[in-house]
């Protein structure tokens, strides 16, 4: 029997803030594709500037690692990254498995992971307790995950996000605590056709 | 099994016959159509096609955990300029539910072609709840559904179909009738334990 008694309020108490994550992150990125999960990510990368080259995405939930993988296969020449949440990710576990057995070498995964529900009222997630997704990741096959849970490590995930051999993905330990609520465009035909054109993709291809 | 017509095999065919000639029929039709990536989760009714899609270099075949990931994958595919087809059996009609309002929402393409199960000689009673409702279902979530009970009509109606779907762009489903695919055969030689024989 394992020891099953664990803090399932210790995310109160991580010192990394998730804009500050995001905004280095995104920051000289321009060329970056980038899928969003629904809810806080969305927010966080609408406050460090809403671009045309990020589909953020307002539902959909479990579905951000396997549109990244889809937009990563479809354009191999580019990199791609998946900002995306715990509980999100939670719902859609299965592709990372999938991801594993595909190999993306441009494909970045990057988990805000505060251990908690944040949109309905911050109830814990199954990382507030054993789950661990970067452990979930690497044994699915991924080559490089890792976590990051202090400012040090935080100030390397740029860098380190596209030196590591891909697909890659990173959880971050982040404060548990919610930001103003920042929000990007919500109509889904026109980021989706704001995406495309940013791309020079042309109609009905 | 060769020199029969598909329509002398239908209602008596086994699943999975690897050398009926809708398959090629329609992965064809699928390259006609520009597809690039064939997201699946496996039905011996599929095998074929499955295995023609692994084969073809101009195609990435996508092995899927759970359908709902093929309905988010291919519209990430179509934010990059990529046209793709999902591939599944009827029970996999209800894992997709929540993530076709990503389709519907975003107005994303999505072809899906679905082989059906619980519908004609099935010999397993838990196909039957998404066999009797997937037609319903994916009408009610706003997709255009085609059903195809003949197999020198599948290939049309894919094709049909996926002038739709890319055109539009819309949501539509191919529903491959049991008729064409077969029903599954439970050997007699299997053990039912638990109950009288």
């Amino acid at each position: 029997m394992s020891d099953v008694r664990v803090d399932d309020s210790r995310s109160d108490r991580y010192p990394l803030r998730r804009r500050e994550v995001v905004a280095a992150l995104l920051a000289d990125t321009e060329e970056l594709l980038i899928v969003t999960g629904l809810g806080a990510p969305s927010w966080d990368a609408a406050a460090a500037g809403d671009r045309d080259r990020t589909f953020p995405l307002w539902g959909a939930m479990g579905g951000a690692v396997s549109m990244g993988l889809g937009l990563a296969l479809a354009r191999p020449q580019d990199r791609v990254l998946v900002l995306t949440g715990d509980g999100e990710l939670l719902m859609g576990l299965g592709s990372l498995s999938t991801v594993g057995s595909q190999q993306p070498a441009n494909l970045a995964v990057v988990v805000l992971d505060n251990e908690r529900y944040g949109e309905t009222g911050g109830q814990r997630t199954h990382t507030a307790r054993h789950t661990d997704l970067a452990a979930v990741a690497a044994a699915c096959g991924w080559p490089s995950t890792w976590t990051v849970s202090e400012q040090t490590a935080a100030d390397e995930l740029p860098a380190r996000l596209w030196s590591e051999r891909g697909p890659r993905l990173a959880v971050v330990k982040i404060a548990a605590a919610n930001e103003p609520l920042v929000m990007p465009p919500r109509d889904g035909t026109w980021l989706k056709e704001r995406f495309r054109r940013a791309l020079q993709v042309a109609p009905h291809s | 099994m060769q020199g029969e017509t598909a329509k002398g095999r239908q209602g008596n065919q086994k699943r999975g016959d690897m050398t009926a000639q809708w398959v090629p029929e329609v992965f064809q039709t699928l390259l006609d159509n520009g597809i690039g990536q064939v997201a699946y989760v496996p039905d011996a009714g599929l095998a074929a096609l499955i295995e023609m899609a692994q084969a073809e270099p101009r195609v990435t075949a996508v092995a899927l955990s759970s359908e709902q990931e093929g309905v988010a994958l291919l519209a990430g595919a179509w934010l990059g300029g990529q046209r793709g087809a999902l591939l599944m059996q009827s029970s996999g009609v209800g894992n997709c539910i929540n993530l076709l309002s990503l389709t519907q929402t975003c107005r994303f393409p999505l072809l899906m072609v679905v082989t059906m199960r619980g519908q004609w000689g099935e010999a397993n009673p838990w196909q039957v709840p998404m066999g009797s409702t997937a037609k319903a279902v994916l009408e009610q979530a706003g997709l255009v559904v085609f059903e195809v009970a003949e197999a020198d009509r599948v290939a049309e109606t894919v094709a049909a179909a996926a002038t739709m779907v890319f055109n539009g762009p819309r949501a539509a489903a191919v529903l491959i009738s049991q008729r064409i695919v077969g029903a599954k055969t439970f050997t007699a030689a299997a053990t039912v334990t638990g109950q009288p024989r």
